[in-house]
């Protein structure tokens, strides 16, 4: 599709005049975002979406309300083209929300409503947020050797402070350049916790790294943005979590994709990227006393156990590491290192780590 | 009745001595057995002779004075109530007995008490006067009747009535005295050509005998023929559920061929007009059906029969017992038919009395029942209730311990026609929701139960009432309806459900709920099931046509929206009125088209079953009231009233009058 997104979008006012002159029910084909129509790429090693849609039609009393707000939706996208500006997903909600003429009934009762249909539009129309203007929330900060430009101010994000500089969620040429890195890698770091200590330590300086965080599961800017970094100027990428299925997960998201955004794998994965830590084996080989652990409760071992099944927790190491935890019992957080001395993190932890190579792919 | 007469002289010195008998001071009883210290005395033992001084009968007026919430008068909102309801009872009552179509005023005032009233909210203290068009009561009678507990005429026998115990109205007198002071003013006329008797009378608590306070002629009366009695007494005045209001409502349900005015505490005039316009025929007396007997009644019915052979006494005493079913017995228990009544006993009865339980009897007579009748339910639901349809059902009689009766089901579902529109304008009005504002709408509104026993409104202890149960464990779901576990079925409906037998057993003498018979929750669900299949039809077929006419809708509001969206996308270089109109055509195809016009509309309603009334923008159809003459109201024409109508009274035999 080399249309502009504009074009993409208008075409769906097309969908629905075309099939109101043939007497048919409009219909707007939907790619499916779920399990179901995924598939692990081993020659690509990331998560694809496979070609399963749905159908979205008018003339259904299931789908009428979906379809009506689809068209809201995308004529307030196109709106949005056409001012040429950038907005949040909750700005959207509020544009597209009015009450339906002689009634009570809201086009939008509340956000989670609008959102998906979002990403349906992204989807269908093979069109990115970014492209689409509609910004995600803005979680996250960057320090280390690097040099941004955005919108024409530089930024060197080694001067930035202990606080880092902000990752923007648009994080696209032409408003974001990367001008220079002169970092070894990229440290991605699960919590502001651990990357605020290793941020007024000036770990990042020691040893010459890029230090990101995204907060949790890090949002699309901080994806893109180390995604970049890694691409373009060839850095590796590690990744610091919890021990715990979350904390997999989200390193799996960052090297493969996720389900839900599979179609955007192909610009956010990063196949090559290593899981530092914190491993169910960490615990012993750094002799963290057992009662610095958290019990696994019943919901972690049904995420554990839906990793295992995962194509893409296949390895040998991965199966081992994650039965390992299982069989422990026990998930440990990464602020647990604390417990041996507040800066173990930085002196001891992870100089070790990283001069063992003792790391999962 | 000269008896009657006779009687009175006995009675009326004018000032009966209260007579309060105070218990023998304790010194005098102790004095046996220690006759130095009375002091001590409790620690005495005490003789049975002394005791016996201080055995003596309780009059029944002095034990409901002090168990009044046995007979409905535990507070003074429900005292209001119950006080109104036994005098309209007793009104009914002798009007039906009379045949006279009821015309009944209810007026509630609030007490002058000097000074200016209270408002009727804040009032504590009301006049309850109930005017009836009955037969009147002669003026020898008018005392016992509503100032002497358990006196009446419809304890003794086995027919259906309102009243059963002649408690009720002498209990709100009752009432009236000891939270007021004030005596029962009675005004009673038995016929045009007679005078109209004033009289007002208290209870002699003590002695359960009326006391005359003052008893006069009077000069005119706005009436023919018929009573009215004046309470005063403490009480509360508030509307909503278990409100005399509400009473009014039921009882005019219940009762199509009475008509009602109701004068409000804040003097509003309301009517509930009469909608049937015969009597409900009149039930007859009859003789226990051999079911319901207990061995121990049995036994003493033998004894005091006139009849010289078991099979006279069987076929004599009972109802439905023919020679042939009497003959069945006799060899069933393996008696002589020729054995004398009296010389039964010990193993012979009990063998007699399993004889009995196990042959085939026909059902007992029913009519010494008077059910209402599906005719004049569905009249009565539809005059009172807005609905778009009614239903009535009554069963064939049954039996429970040998008692007939008869349980009848009336259902009023839907908003009605004029409250659609209503709420349609309602809509186009409303105001935009906003986000975690939730649209009101009463979906779950439960359904309302109104439960009648002898035509009489129940309002208190629906849980503890056969009929909740039977309306709870029957399954709605199969009929349309939602329904949560154990509870009331949900949506715009109302249950109407009558039991009418000789002997409604009540869970407490203040007549609020049914007892849990087995025999009785098994009709109501059968009836109810009945009611319930005729509802589900009605129900599926509207629900249909409504769910295509809702689909249709909801695709009307989104094709604007649609079609405006679209245009916007093509930066306004499109027709959307002529895309709306191409959507709008295939929107009316893919719902049914005309059809769904018709069945929404109510063109095309199926046939009406028996006894169902269905509600269409046309009017309504099928078995609808008659308009009826407007006002065939009970003319002094009408056969003269026969006197005494309550006065028939055998003494109760219970004792209770004070010596």
């Amino acid at each position: 599709m080399s249309r502009t997104v504009e074009d993409r979008l208008v075409g769906l006012a097309d969908v629905v005049t075309s099939a109101a002159a043939k007497k048919k029910d409009p219909e707007i084909q939907i790619p499916v975002r779920a399990l179901s129509n995924v598939e692990f790429n081993p020659r690509k090693r990331i998560i694809e979406m496979k070609d399963a849609t749905t159908a979205r039609t008018f003339f259904n009393l299931g789908m009428a309300k979906k379809f009506m707000q689809t068209m809201l939706v995308a004529d307030a996208l196109a709106e949005l083209q056409r001012a040429d500006c950038t907005t949040s997903l909750r700005e959207i909600y509020y544009r597209t929300k009015h009450t339906l003429k002689e009634s009570s009934e809201n086009t939008f009762d509340a956000q989670d409503e609008s959102d998906p249909i979002i990403e349906d539009l992204e989807v269908t129309l093979a069109a990115l947020r970014e492209e689409l203007n509609v910004a995600a929330e803005g979680r996250g900060s960057i320090v280390g050797n690097v040099v941004l430009v955005d919108d024409g101010d530089a930024i060197d994000c080694s001067k930035a402070g202990k606080s880092g500089h902000t990752v923007p969620s648009i994080v696209e040429e032409p408003g974001i350049r990367i001008k220079k890195v002169s970092a070894d890698f990229v440290l991605l770091v699960e919590k502001a916790t651990q990357f605020n200590r290793l941020s007024e330590d000036k770990f990042w300086k020691r040893h010459n790294c890029v230090l990101l965080t995204g907060n949790g599961q890090p949002p699309r800017g901080v994806r893109r943005l180390c995604r970049r970094i890694h691409d373009e100027w060839k850095k590796p990428v590690y990744v610091l979590v919890d021990n715990d299925p979350w904390g997999y997960y989200i390193y799996s998201v960052v090297k493969q994709g996720s389900i839900n955004l599979a179609f955007e794998s192909e610009r956010m994965a990063m196949p090559d990227a290593k899981f530092l830590g914190l491993s169910s084996t960490d615990p012993e080989k750094h002799k963290l006393p057992r009662n610095v652990g958290i019990k696994l409760n019943d919901k972690d071992i049904a995420r554990a156990k839906e990793l295992l099944e995962y194509p893409w927790f296949q390895a040998k190491a991965w199966q081992k590491e994650i039965r390992h935890m299982l069989a422990s019992g026990l998930k440990y957080e990464l602020d647990a290192l604390a417990n041996k001395d507040f800066r173990y993190l930085t002196t001891t932890y992870l100089p070790r780590k990283l001069k063992d190579k003792d790391w999962l792919d | 009745m000269s008896g009657a007469m006779a009687k009175k002289k006995d009675e009326t010195p004018p000032t009966p001595k209260l007579e309060i008998v105070k218990p023998p001071p304790a010194s005098a009883s102790a004095g046996k057995a220690a006759p130095g210290s009375s002091r001590a005395s409790a620690d005495k033992r005490v003789t049975a002779e002394e005791m016996a001084k201080k055995q003596r009968e309780i009059s029944v007026s002095e034990f409901f004075a002090k168990n009044r919430h046995l007979l409905g008068f535990d507070n003074p909102r429900k005292a209001l109530l119950t006080a109104v309801k036994e005098a309209v009872d007793n009104s009914l009552d002798a009007c039906e007995e009379a045949k006279i179509l009821p015309e009944v005023e209810v007026k509630i005032e609030v007490a002058k008490n000097g000074g200016p009233p209270p408002a009727p909210s804040q009032a504590e203290r009301f006049v309850v006067t109930v005017t009836d068009n009955g037969p009147g009561i002669v003026p020898e009678q008018i005392a016992k009747i509503f100032a002497k507990l358990l006196y009446g005429s419809k304890f003794h026998r086995l027919r259906m009535s309102r009243g059963q115990q002649g408690i009720g109205i002498s209990a709100a007198g009752l009432y009236g005295q000891l939270t007021t002071g004030k005596p029962v003013k009675v005004i009673s006329r038995t016929s045009e050509k007679k005078p109209a008797w004033y009289v007002e009378i208290q209870i002699d608590t003590a002695k359960n005998e009326p006391r005359i306070l003052s008893k006069k002629q009077l000069e005119t009366w706005d009436r023919p023929h018929g009573t009215q009695v004046s309470i005063e007494l403490e009480g509360r005045y508030q509307k909503g559920r278990t409100s005399v209001d509400e009473y009014l409502e039921q009882t005019s349900v219940a009762n199509p061929h009475a008509g009602f005015v109701y004068v409000t505490p804040e003097g509003q005039r309301v009517e509930f007009k009469r909608t049937m316009h015969d009597l409900p025929h009149s039930p007859r007396e009859i003789k226990p059906h051999p079911y319901g007997i207990e061995l121990g009644v049995l036994l003493k019915m033998m004894q005091d029969t006139k009849s010289h052979w078991l099979s006279g006494f069987l076929c004599g005493d009972f109802s439905r017992v023919s020679p042939k079913v009497a003959a069945e017995i006799c060899q069933a228990a393996g008696l002589d038919p020729r054995s004398k009544p009296r010389s039964i006993h010990g193993d012979e009865a009990e063998k007699l009395y399993k004889a009995i339980q196990a042959t085939k009897i026909m059902n007992p007579p029913t009519d010494c029942l008077s059910p209402i009748g599906e005719k004049a339910i569905l009249a009565g639901l539809y005059k009172q209730i807005k609905g778009d349809f009614y239903t009535a059902v009554t069963r064939s009689p049954a039996v429970y311990r040998g008692n007939p009766f008869v349980i009848e089901v009336g259902l009023a579902f839907g908003t009605g026609q004029a409250a659609m529109a209503e709420s349609a304008v309602e809509q186009e009005q409303a105001v935009p929701v906003a986000e975690g504002e939730e649209d009101e709408k009463s979906e779950t509104q439960l359904s309302r139960v109104m439960r009648f026993a002898n035509r009489v409104p129940l309002l208190y202890q629906p849980g503890a009432c056969a009929v909740t149960k039977a309306v709870v464990e029957t399954s709605w779901r199969n009929y349309g309806l939602s329904q949560s576990r154990g509870a009331l079925p949900q949506g715009p409906l109302v249950i109407f459900v009558h039991m009418a037998s000789v002997w409604v057993p009540f869970t407490s003498e203040s007549k609020e709920a049914i007892a849990d018979y087995d025999e009785i929750r098994k009709e109501i669900r059968l009836a109810l099931n009945e009611a319930g299949r005729r509802l589900s039809s009605f129900v599926r077929r509207r629900e249909r046509a409504q769910n295509e006419y809702k689909r249709r809708n909801i695709f009307e509001a989104y094709i604007e929206e649609v079609a405006d969206a679209c245009k916007r996308l093509k930066k306004g270089k499109l027709d959307a009125e002529k895309l709306k109109k191409q959507l709008q055509a295939m929107a009316h195809r893919l719902t049914g088209g005309e059809k769904t016009d018709e069945l929404v509309n109510g063109k095309k309603e199926e046939p009406a079953v028996e006894s169902t009334i269905i509600v269409t923008p046309e009017g309504p159809q099928g078995a609808v009231p008659a308009a009826g003459p407007e006002s065939p109201v009970a003319s002094p024409k009408s056969e003269p009233p026969k006197p005494e109508p309550k006065a028939k009274a055998v003494k109760p035999t219970m004792k209770g009058k004070g010596k």
